[in-house]
């Protein structure tokens, strides 16, 4: 009873903490200098279409850089404290294995579209990896016993994490800046090639994301 | 707009409850989940502009006049960073509970009391 009224003591004190916050709060009618220097950046210097693709990926680069390292690190917590594996499971009906040999593909596929595309419609790499390791989830789920080469998973992590750095050094050695876009012509605005490097960059994010995550359900799909 | 800004406090306050008041591991970890996507709906719905459509400068937008007619893209920008954190967090703290429930044989979080003072 006392630890309730507790949690309800402390539920009202951050009401009251946020409620003036939430009270006085006024919508914007315009963009911040920074959102308007970004989107007019993004049409002037980068040639993107997804203003948000050229926050994250070049003018934000560095953090985006933390954001793959932190979800590395969880890949190898997750692996470190989910090791074995044990244990044979049911086998799936014979509808899901159907399906999912059919969909495999497809799904892959759409997930390297919304990578590549990242620039210029909704998406990107981490929204792309995603959709790739739900491809991979499908694959398990219809046959339990498979076995990954985990090999081949950590090469392309490691390697499109690497080409992710050498790509950001690249703009240094020329003297533009960590993880700057024009160290390759920009192409035309709203072309699949255009904004320079980011979908490359966007590409190997992509590919570390899907093989990262594919190994998150991998190991936990030991347990 | 206004309402969904309530929507994410009401979210963020309800997982906070969430994560005080249960006692059984998974349930905490499904009340940080729960404040975690209240926060999300916050920070986009403070880059929410009146009459504005996405930061995506395709056939819908006059390009000359773009910082006229988008919405703020660093709120986006930020919740897409917080959304693959939270992924990677949750994920962590289950494998966690995961290895717990393996020593202890209860997800009962009274029956772990090393830390508490």
């Amino acid at each position: 009873m006392i630890k309730k009224t507790l949690v309800l003591i402390a539920i009202v004190g951050l009401l009251m903490v946020f409620w003036p916050l939430m009270s006085n709060f006024e919508f914007s009618q315009n963009l911040s200098e920074l959102a308007s220097n970004y989107v007019r950046g993004s049409v002037n210097e980068l040639n993107t279409q997804n203003v948000v693709t050229s926050v994250i990926v070049t003018y934000r680069g560095l953090d985006t850089l933390g954001e793959v390292t932190v979800l590395f690190l969880a890949t190898v917590g997750i692996g470190f404290l989910l090791g074995k594996r044990k244990g044979k499971k049911r086998p799936a009906s014979e509808l899901l294995q159907t399906t999912s040999s059919f969909l495999f593909a497809l799904i892959v596929l759409f997930g390297v579209y919304i990578f590549t595309h990242g620039h210029l419609t909704p998406g990107g790499g981490f929204q792309g990896g995603v959709v790739i390791a739900t491809a991979f989830l499908l694959l398990m789920l219809s046959d339990v016993n498979m076995k990954f080469n985990h090999t081949i998973l950590q090469i392309v992590e490691s390697f499109s994490g690497a080409f992710y750095i050498v790509i950001g050094i690249v703009g240094l050695v020329l003297t533009i800046g960590f993880l700057s876009a024009e160290i390759i012509p920009l192409g035309e605005f709203g072309k699949l090639i255009s904004a320079g490097a980011i979908p490359i960059i966007y590409s190997f994010i992509g590919l570390k994301v899907g093989s990262e995550l594919t190994n998150i359900i991998d190991t936990m799909r030991g347990e | 707009m206004i309402f969904t800004l309530i929507l994410g406090f009401v979210l963020l306050l309800i997982g906070i409850y969430g994560m005080l008041s249960q006692r059984n591991l998974i349930k905490i970890i499904i009340g940080f989940s729960i404040a975690d996507t209240g926060i999300h709906i916050i920070i986009v719905s403070i880059g929410y502009l009146r009459n504005r459509t996405a930061p995506i400068l395709n056939s819908a937008v006059d390009i000359s006049k773009a910082v006229q007619q988008v919405v703020d893209p660093i709120p986006s920008a930020l919740v897409l960073t917080a959304i693959v954190i939270g992924l990677a967090v949750t994920a962590l703290m289950l494998s966690f509970v995961v290895e717990l429930y393996k020593k202890r044989k209860s997800l009962s979080i009274d029956d772990y009391q090393e830390l508490k003072w």
